[in-house]
């Protein structure tokens, strides 16, 4: 469904991407885990548009979308949820959660899909007239997600959502992460907390300063040596 | 006290000018933290299109004041695209000199067109001339029109940015405008939105002066839109609340010292608020101390 293939991102003299492919099929959970400044977030932030390749292709059903705005990408059902939940701070919950259906003109399935966030998350329902940025860390990541629900993704791009957050909350937030998949949704999950992406996800790819050193299941990946060492703490 | 009252009636219809540029400016810097020097002379041009509309084609006051806010709003936004939109990648000292760029160049091409000399608005339709005396405060029909279309104005924005799509997408961007992108908002089109509500409210403040003080020149924007733009900072820049806030502060301010005192003073006053809100509260009477982002 996604598919990434020896995607090249620099920054000034600096080489950020050296070349990535990887894949994700439709239903699937697939992981990209590594240390700090591997590239994870310049990887998803490729994805979406943010940030141009310096070669490389990004295809999306197998149609070339490397080219397209950062519009025209959460139009096709790619939508991030970035690094630090990035709501906007200054306006209500409500607000946030309409952003997120920016691009949507059915009023009414809008109004549906707000319902089933709420639902999905009632403590955003008791906060909805709240600013976003006097939630807590763990409220910040669910609104982050509900956001990211409104505008139906396709595939849905999650950058690190337990940074930061306690670990009943990291618990918490992953079991909503394999709910929304169950329903349909596919998903690239960008972790650094390797242990808690590996037990959700179909399969993963490590990612080491810009390049995949290791590709398999989940379950393989868990069970390599170099995993373990490096990032299952063990 | 009377003298206090009308003092004050004269502030909020003045106010009411250094508030709606003051908007443009604080509306522009709330999205790309840009002072928009040229904005006082996007004011200018709408003075002079008003004042085409109804000295040369005869057009009613309502008329002329749509036709000035509607070439303003093209303006900014041509202004936006040609010269800040190549920089928005560089440096902010950058695009802030090519502002003052573009207000000489809006303040020569003016003056190439139409001359250096100061032009009248002419005999205004009667009703326009009116005055009501309440209660030994002598208070001018053009003073109610300021005062009325001006908050009429600022109602019809905040509508637009508290409860519109655009407003919210203006309001994201402001915010994050990485995160609005990756909602699909197009923030191109969001800040050249931006430019064309706050110039359609220059221009609109133009023909408000026209009227008021007829007579217009090419440089008329210079000083009105500095003091709009301390107006902006003293409310504190980029807040809505703030811009109006300081225009009717420094609007009141400026009536009181050349009624109380001498109106030789008015500008010394106003940048010396400049001086003291920099020294004492950077961030404007409104603002909060600022948390750079990580």
């Amino acid at each position: 469904m996604l598919e990434i293939k020896d995607l090249e991102v620099g920054f000034g003299g600096i080489t950020a991407l050296k070349g990535i492919s990887l894949s994700v099929a439709e239903g699937e959970i697939v992981t990209l885990i590594g240390a700090n400044g591997a590239g994870k977030t310049t990887t998803l932030r490729t994805v979406s548009g943010l940030v141009r390749p310096r070669a490389g292709k990004i295809l999306v059903d197998g149609q070339d979308v490397t080219r397209l705005s950062a519009q025209a990408r959460v139009k096709r059902g790619l939508v991030q949820v970035p690094e630090g939940r990035r709501v906007f701070p200054q306006m209500s919950v409500l607000e946030n959660l309409e952003l997120g259906a920016y691009l949507r003109k059915d009023a009414k399935s809008v109004a549906s899909d707000l319902d089933d966030v709420f639902a999905r998350f009632p403590r955003l329902a008791d906060r909805r007239k709240q600013h976003a940025g006097t939630l807590s860390g763990g409220e910040q990541q669910m609104l982050a997600i509900g956001r990211a629900l409104m505008s139906r993704p396709q595939i849905l791009l999650l950058d690190e959502p337990s940074m930061g957050l306690a670990p009943l909350l990291v618990q918490e937030i992953f079991s909503i992460v394999s709910e929304i998949n169950a329903g349909g949704t596919t998903v690239l999950l960008v972790e650094q907390n390797a242990n808690m992406a590996l037990q959700i996800a179909h399969r993963g790819y490590v990612l080491e300063t810009g390049k995949i050193v290791l590709a398999g299941t989940a379950a393989e990946l868990t069970s390599t040596d170099e995993v373990k060492r490096a990032y299952l703490g063990g | 006290m009377e003298q206090l009252a009308q003092q004050l009636v004269n502030g909020l219809a003045l106010g009411s000018i250094y508030a709606l540029i003051a908007l443009g400016y604080t509306m522009v810097y709330g999205i790309i933290q840009l002072i928009n020097f040229a904005h006082g002379d996007v004011y200018m041009v709408g003075a002079y299109v008003g004042y085409f509309c109804m000295v040369h084609l005869n057009l009613g006051f309502v008329e002329s004041l749509v036709i000035a806010m509607a070439v303003c709003t093209v303006l900014g936004v041509v202004i936006e695209r040609v010269a800040y939109k190549p920089l928005r990648k560089s440096t902010r000292i950058a695009v802030l000199i090519t502002a003052i760029g573009v207000s000489l160049l809006l303040e020569y091409t003016m003056m190439f067109f139409v001359g250096a000399d100061t032009r009248t608005y002419g005999v205004l339709p009667p009703f326009m001339e009116q005055s009501f005396n309440v209660g030994g405060v002598l208070i001018t029909m053009k003073q109610i029109i300021i005062i009325g279309v001006s908050v009429l104005l600022m109602v019809v924005l905040q509508y637009i940015v508290r409860r519109t799509k655009v407003g919210k997408a203006m309001r994201a961007v402001s915010q994050d405008a990485d995160a609005a992108r990756l909602m699909g908002i197009s923030v191109d089109n969001t800040i050249s939105f931006t430019f064309a509500l706050g110039s359609a409210l220059a221009g609109a403040a133009g023909v408000l002066v026209g009227v008021y003080y007829n007579a217009i020149n090419p440089l008329m924007g210079v000083l009105p839109g500095l003091k709009a733009f301390i107006a902006a900072v003293f409310g504190g820049i980029g807040l809505i609340p703030g811009a109006l806030l300081g225009g009717y502060f420094i609007g009141a301010a400026e009536t009181l010292v050349s009624g109380y005192w001498s109106s030789l003073y008015t500008d010394a006053v106003v940048f010396g608020i400049l001086i003291l809100v920099l020294i004492f509260k950077p961030t404007g009477l409104l603002g909060s101390n600022v948390r750079e982002k990580v």
